[in-house]
């Protein structure tokens, strides 16, 4: 299995553990990355409220750049807002090449190409659908036997494009849960959304949001994610979300790759769980050494 | 016909295009079941629900509509786009009304526009997002410091984590410079 890697700009920033701990748990699996070589930002949420051709010409600009690179088709994209940026240019210009041509125009200056032959895919997908549960189960040396787990999907990996999961009631994390060893927990939460951004412009609101997906979680001993923005919302606010709302919301918030390293009993910095902001005792007992 | 053309006359419609008509065109098939408003979930804090806002767009309450925070509340769940029954793009519609306000209308939203605003200069400066640059620039621009100080305890955590740091990406390259001024030029606002 080969793939080329788009990182992110968090994923060398605030998610530094996702880039390591997804990094370490493919390798393990044996997957191949091929990080893009020279790849620019996707424009995140702040290129699309901008400008409409912005917000698509930067990702086209990475994928073009990959197609340059070499032949290898699949693109991997750990991060679910540059997925979603990523995958809507390649969905947009299979049923547009109006928009390609348009985007073509623009990325010439700097001597690219978009052909249209890149398959955008999220770490989720990638992970239980070419990895698969059977394979990371075979993988586990130390079972996260006695921990429950709610899987936390949140939105860009969902919707608007049904990939691999459904929209709606999706299901894909728990085999990969379940195959480290972990109890999968039972909620309707996964794919509500943790408020994006408002954390930082409107922070009453983010706070409602995250605040609601915590308190359901209250009886599971940890939280899976798959995106640096549900990430940072979860694990960042915990104790100003619990002040106020008069509750105890403190939780456990890691990456699902972390989640399945730490079964597979990789080294401590390749887990890099001493980089999450909300880590407790009971989930740090079980990290190798 | 558009209400901007109906009130100013024929002569007006040339010069004047209906900005909102590319939104009034996503949301035309709109029935008013207000499944968008049910599912999102960021209704709560909105002045108009998004059911109201569409109304309000086919109405062409231009004014209304860019002094409301509905569409800058929109955080991209794309709850309301899975779900419409008239299969209507609306999480693209309260993208499309982000764009048309950066663009034409200083929104009463400073927070978001400031925020979106200092994200693209940091890409723009140097390819990829430097974080702490970002965040450091947004919060100096807000000249709101209390509201920074809220964030200040997160930020040393991550600066002790090594998570932020004042490294630039790709030092001293724009890669995306002649996109950034291709785009402007042919939306004609640098």
């Amino acid at each position: 299995m080969i793939y080329q890697y788009y990182p992110g700009c968090s994923l060398e920033g605030t998610a530094l553990e996702y880039n390591l701990a997804t990094r370490a748990v493919m390798e393990a699996a044996g997957a191949q990355l091929h990080e893009i070589k020279d790849w620019t930002c996707c424009g995140a949420s702040a290129a699309e409220a901008t400008s409409l051709l912005l917000s698509l010409a930067l990702p086209a600009r990475n994928l073009a750049l990959a197609e340059q690179a070499d032949d290898v088709r699949d693109i991997l994209v750990p991060c679910s807002a540059c997925y979603l940026n990523l995958k809507k240019v390649e969905e947009k210009t299979h049923s547009d090449s109006g928009l390609r041509e348009q985007l073509n125009g623009l990325l010439e200056q700097d001597g690219l190409q978009l052909a249209g032959t890149s398959r955008v895919r999220h770490l989720l997908d990638v992970m239980a659908n070419d990895i698969g549960a059977e394979k990371i189960h075979s993988l586990v040396k130390q079972p996260l036997t006695g921990l429950t787990v709610a899987p936390y999907y949140g939105c860009q990996c969902l919707r608007p494009y049904a990939i691999f999961d459904d929209p709606e009631a999706p299901r894909s994390m728990e085999p990969l849960i379940a195959a480290a060893g972990a109890t999968v927990y039972d909620w309707d939460m996964g794919g509500r959304c943790c408020g994006a951004s408002h954390m930082n412009t409107h922070p009453e609101v983010g706070q409602a949001l995250v605040g609601a997906i915590l308190a359901a979680a209250a009886g599971a001993d940890a939280i899976a994610t798959v995106c640096p923005m549900c990430q940072m919302n979860l694990e960042a606010y915990q104790n100003q979300i619990s002040r106020q709302q008069g509750r105890d919301l403190h939780l456990t918030i890691v990456y699902l790759p972390q989640l399945i390293g730490l079964a597979m009993q990789l080294p401590l910095p390749a887990v890099g769980l001493n980089l999450n902001l909300a880590v407790d005792g009971v989930f740090r007992s079980r990290q190798a050494i | 016909m558009n209400s901007a053309a109906t009130q100013t006359g024929g002569s007006e419609m040339v010069s004047q295009p209906d900005e909102l008509a590319p939104v009034k065109e996503m949301v035309r098939a709109c029935i008013q079941c207000g499944t968008c408003t049910g599912s999102c979930p960021n209704a709560f804090a909105m002045d108009y629900t998004p059911r109201h806002l569409w109304r309000m767009v086919l109405m062409g309450l231009k004014e209304e509509i860019f002094s409301s925070r509905t569409f800058t509340l929109c955080s991209d769940c794309y709850y309301c786009t899975l779900r419409c029954p008239r299969g209507l793009p609306l999480t693209e519609a309260m993208e499309a009304l982000k764009q048309i306000a950066a663009a034409r209308h200083p929104s009463p939203d400073r927070y978001s526009t400031q925020f979106y605003k200092t994200f693209l200069q940091s890409v723009r400066r140097h390819g990829r997002v430097n974080e702490m640059e970002f965040m450091a620039l947004y919060f100096a621009r807000l000249k709101n410091p209390l509201f920074a100080l809220r964030f200040a305890p997160l930020g040393m955590k991550l600066m002790r984590k090594g998570k932020v740091s004042l490294r630039v990406p790709l030092k001293g390259r724009h890669p995306l410079e002649s996109i950034f001024r291709n785009v402007e030029a042919l939306e004609d606002r640098s």
